[in-house]
């Protein structure tokens, strides 16, 4: 029968395409974990933990320090904006605004405000923060990756929150408890692992981000954390770093996109893995 | 009455559960028979044997035979597809597949390469009249087959089995999620359909299995109890736990 | 008022500006967007702005044709590679994959939509760029190249792997994972029951994923193939690494051009008056498309979310 051996060897191609498609996406996964680790590690020196930049010609010196500490010092800075109000303003839509008009347009631009471009960001905090001050400031690139993080984390809160079950609240205003108090000691801590993995996963988003840092903090050689000048940064030294024409420059964007990378990627796996706990337990 | 399947020594294994133990009986050609039992007892593990459903997941094992004309379905050089054409199986829940009633009653056919328009909509009229649900449908036979009531959606797949022509139909409690009057239509569907297929049926209702079925296998914990007329069964039955079972003292 | 409902209010007012916030975010955008771009639009003309392929600094005329083509011809290119691909990967796991495997693997793809878009760029560019000079450039010129009319089309002209083509792949890497998640979350949502069905009338499995479950999830599908979009006329960093960011005519796939984010990447920090204005249009446009991508998106994955 003709007809049904055309068939079983239509379902054998179609299959095998599918299994070759996963394959190569993890393939792919390996192979750019694998170069970033080899020629990462290969070029990976104490000193750049503990140098400032140094010109391209000085061989064995120069590193980043102050880049490190400056994305660190932004991202902590637009968390603690971002993380606090995200969690409020997901508390507010789900606690107090259930099934008002004007909440459920705040939840749907939010999904829509995750993905503005984060370039469009940035040109958008240089606009209000930039241009006004009169240059490049941490402020302005905190601000952009805050904004970033807020309705993240607001819609995160608002489904985490969501899936509170509305009795678990009512036993706690039977027991004459006001609503704010209800929301912080039952429905927050309820929430919790939720609330935890959502806040690193989006914090683990903008601490890999470049684009809405090219126009606001910029970048600076100095070893210098003050957040109304250019403030130092990690993914941008390896943008330029890496488009230079320099080899000792690229060696040195390929071992911060290697600890960029792995600090990333662990963040990731820690906020999966809390969420994965709590599901068990 | 002739035999159309045999089923002996039939034994199922899920990994290492084993979910039948030795079944044997006989499945009379163009009569109903109806698998009884409470939840668990391996019914539905049953009918799904006939069509080698249990092939599509990994670690599902079959031992023992299920005759048909002489040949074993459960051995490996059978082709599974074309097994599963000759053998309709109707579900719980009506199973409308996304698209127009037209073209779910027409998903088999297709399969089997029927391209001709005129030979499709011959068969599908064909098909949905043998189902009694031709009247409601046939003005909107290219509108989504989800917009149907659910007993019009149950009639819908029940002529979509028909449509390939199956000696047997499989009916896995197809009524249980209906309501009463839809129940009744299929019921008496089923009795119309015998004169041309042999139809297999798991009931939780034993009211059903008594009305509908001429013979009836009851299970219990994967073995079967006792396999007679329907008659023998609900009035005289050998065994004890038969005569608990189906007078509601058990189960 | 008790002090328990003062408290109660006054955390019930912070919330609710926190929530505001975001309103008052995207509407200041929106807003600040417009007027920083209005000095070009106005100079150039809204129409003549969009249509005009001309980048001149000297003169100061600029014009939005080719950012914006090449934006949305490096994304279209991305998603013709990617959707099979992710669909692929979809019907694998939903389909074939061992149950056992299926969250890991899952949970590694997933991974890859994680890595920072800088590594992306900067593997694009060391890695990726050179590997499709040397091996798939050559074939697609000795293949599709060879062809009347369009041949030239996919012929390299200028040396180097940092082109259109390569944007497009690095793209489509990146949005495999995004579809893939959507496509894989919507085909769990299948019913065990329907595809059964399909089965038990003698489908193969090939014919049920195609003419069961892709009917199926199509509209959840298509919100997913249309958020990946979104993302690939959004993305920054990757693309401005290998898409060469060169203002000339595009003579074939393998010609560096332009695309919006890569333009505003190079040019920005050094741009003023009209230029920086054009550019603020350019990061209007980005906004205004990926809005009505958004809506668009969330119109057909039914208000549901389906982020990763």
């Amino acid at each position: 029968m003709d007809h049904l051996k055309s068939r079983k060897l239509k379902n054998l191609v179609a299959m095998t395409l599918a299994t070759l498609c996963a394959a190569a996406g993890l393939a792919l996964l390996f192979v750019i974990l694998y170069d970033v680790l080899v020629e990462g590690l290969g070029a990976l020196k104490l000193r750049l933990f503990t140098q400032d930049p140094a010109p391209p010609n000085l061989a064995d010196a120069g590193g980043l320090r102050g880049a490190f500490l400056g994305q660190g010092l932004l991202t902590l800075v637009a968390a603690a904006v971002g993380v606090p109000a995200g969690v409020m303003g997901g508390t507010f839509l789900a606690e107090y605004g259930r099934n008002s008009r004007i909440c459920r347009l705040i939840s749907a631009l939010s999904d829509m405000a995750v993905s503005i471009p984060s370039i469009v960001i940035g040109a958008f905090a240089y606009a209000v923060l930039v241009k006004p001050m009169g240059g490049f400031n941490g402020w302005a690139g905190a601000a952009a990756l805050a904004i970033i993080i807020l309705p993240i984390i607001l819609r995160t809160t608002e489904e985490m929150l969501n899936i509170v079950p509305w009795e678990l609240r009512e036993a706690a205003f039977a027991l004459g408890a006001p609503q704010h108090k209800v929301i912080i000691g039952i429905v927050w801590r309820s929430a919790k692992s939720g609330l935890f993995t959502g806040a690193l996963l989006a914090i683990a988003r903008v601490a890999g981000e470049t684009a809405p840092l090219l126009f606001t903090s910029f970048n600076s050689n100095f070893f210098k954390l003050n957040l109304s000048e250019a403030v130092p940064s990690i993914t941008v030294s390896i943008y330029q770093y890496a488009a230079s024409p320099y080899e000792s420059w690229t060696e040195m964007a390929w071992a911060a996109a290697f600890v960029v990378t792995v600090f990333v990627l662990l963040l990731n796996l820690v906020g999966r893995a809390a969420l994965k706990f709590k599901k068990v337990g | 009455m002739e035999d159309l399947l045999e089923v002996k020594n039939l034994s199922f294994f899920y990994g290492a559960d084993q979910a039948l133990k030795d079944v044997t009986l006989p499945i009379r050609k163009n009569s109903i028979t109806s698998l009884i039992g409470p939840s668990g007892c391996g019914k539905t593990t049953l009918l799904r044997c006939f069509n080698r459903m249990h092939d599509l997941y990994p670690k599902n094992r079959y031992a023992g035979e299920i005759l048909m004309a002489g040949r074993n379905i459960l051995s490996d050089g059978v082709d599974v597809l074309k097994l599963r054409n000759a053998m309709g199986m109707v579900f719980q829940k009506p199973t409308p597949f996304p698209m127009s009633v037209f073209d779910n009653v027409a998903y088999g056919l297709r399969l089997k390469s029927v391209r001709n328009m005129s030979a499709l909509r011959e068969k599908v009229e064909k098909a949905l009249r043998q189902a009694a649900v031709w009247d409601e449908v046939k003005d909107r036979l290219h509108r989504n087959a989800a917009g149907l009531s659910g007993g019009q959606q149950q009639r819908l797949v029940i002529a979509r089995t028909l449509a390939v022509e199956p000696k047997v139909i499989l009916f896995d409690e197809s009524t249980s999620a209906l309501d009463p009057i839809s129940a009744k239509k299929i019921e008496e569907l089923m009795a119309e359909l015998k004169k041309e297929v042999t139809i297999v049926a798991v009931t939780h209702n034993m009211q059903q299995a008594a009305r509908i079925s001429d013979y009836t296998a009851l299970m219990y914990l994967g073995s079967l109890v006792e396999f007679d007329e329907t008659g023998v069964i609900f009035t005289k039955p050998k065994h004890k736990m038969t005569e608990d079972y189906v007078t509601g003292r058990f189960g | 008022m008790t002090s328990g409902q003062t408290k109660n209010l006054i955390f019930k007012i912070v919330a609710g500006m926190a929530a505001a916030s975001v309103l008052a975010i995207v509407a200041a955008m929106a807003a600040t967007l417009y007027v920083q771009s209005r000095p070009a639009l106005t100079r150039f003309g809204f129409v003549n702005f969009l249509t005009s392929t001309s980048w001149n600094y000297g003169q100061e005329v600029f014009g939005a044709a080719r950012p914006l083509f090449g934006t949305f011809a490096s994304a279209l290119l991305a998603l013709i590679v990617a959707v099979p691909a992710a669909l692929g990967i979809a019907v694998f796991l939903t389909e074939i994959c061992p149950s056992k495997l299926r969250g890991v693997i899952a949970a590694a793809l997933e991974l890859l939509a994680a890595i920072p878009s800088i590594i992306y760029g900067m593997w694009g560019l060391f890695i990726l760029a050179p590997a499709l000079e040397k091996f798939v450039q050559p074939l697609v010129g000795e293949t599709l190249g060879r062809l009347p009319l369009i041949g030239s089309f996919f012929q390299t002209k200028l040396a180097g792997g940092v082109n259109l083509f390569t944007a497009s792949m690095i793209l489509a890497i990146m949005i495999v994972p995004f579809i893939s998640g959507i496509a894989r979350e919507a085909m769990a949502q299948v019913p065990p029951m329907l595809k059964e069905s399909s089965y038990a009338l003698g489908a193969t499995r090939w014919e049920t994923v195609r003419r069961v479950v892709v009917p199926y999830v199509k509209t959840a599908l298509a919100g997913g193939i249309v958020m990946a979009m979104g993302r690939a006329l959004g993305e920054t960093m990757a693309v401005a690494y290998v898409i060469g960011n060169r203002h000339a005519p595009l003579e074939s796939i393998f010609s560096p051009y332009v695309t919006i984010t890569s333009v505003m990447a190079n040019e920005f920090n050094e741009a003023g008056g009209l230029q920086l204005s054009a550019l603020f249009s350019l990061a209007f446009f980005l906004f205004a498309a990926n809005f009505l991508a958004l809506t668009l998106a969330k119109r057909l994955l039914g208000g549901k979310k389906w982020t990763i």
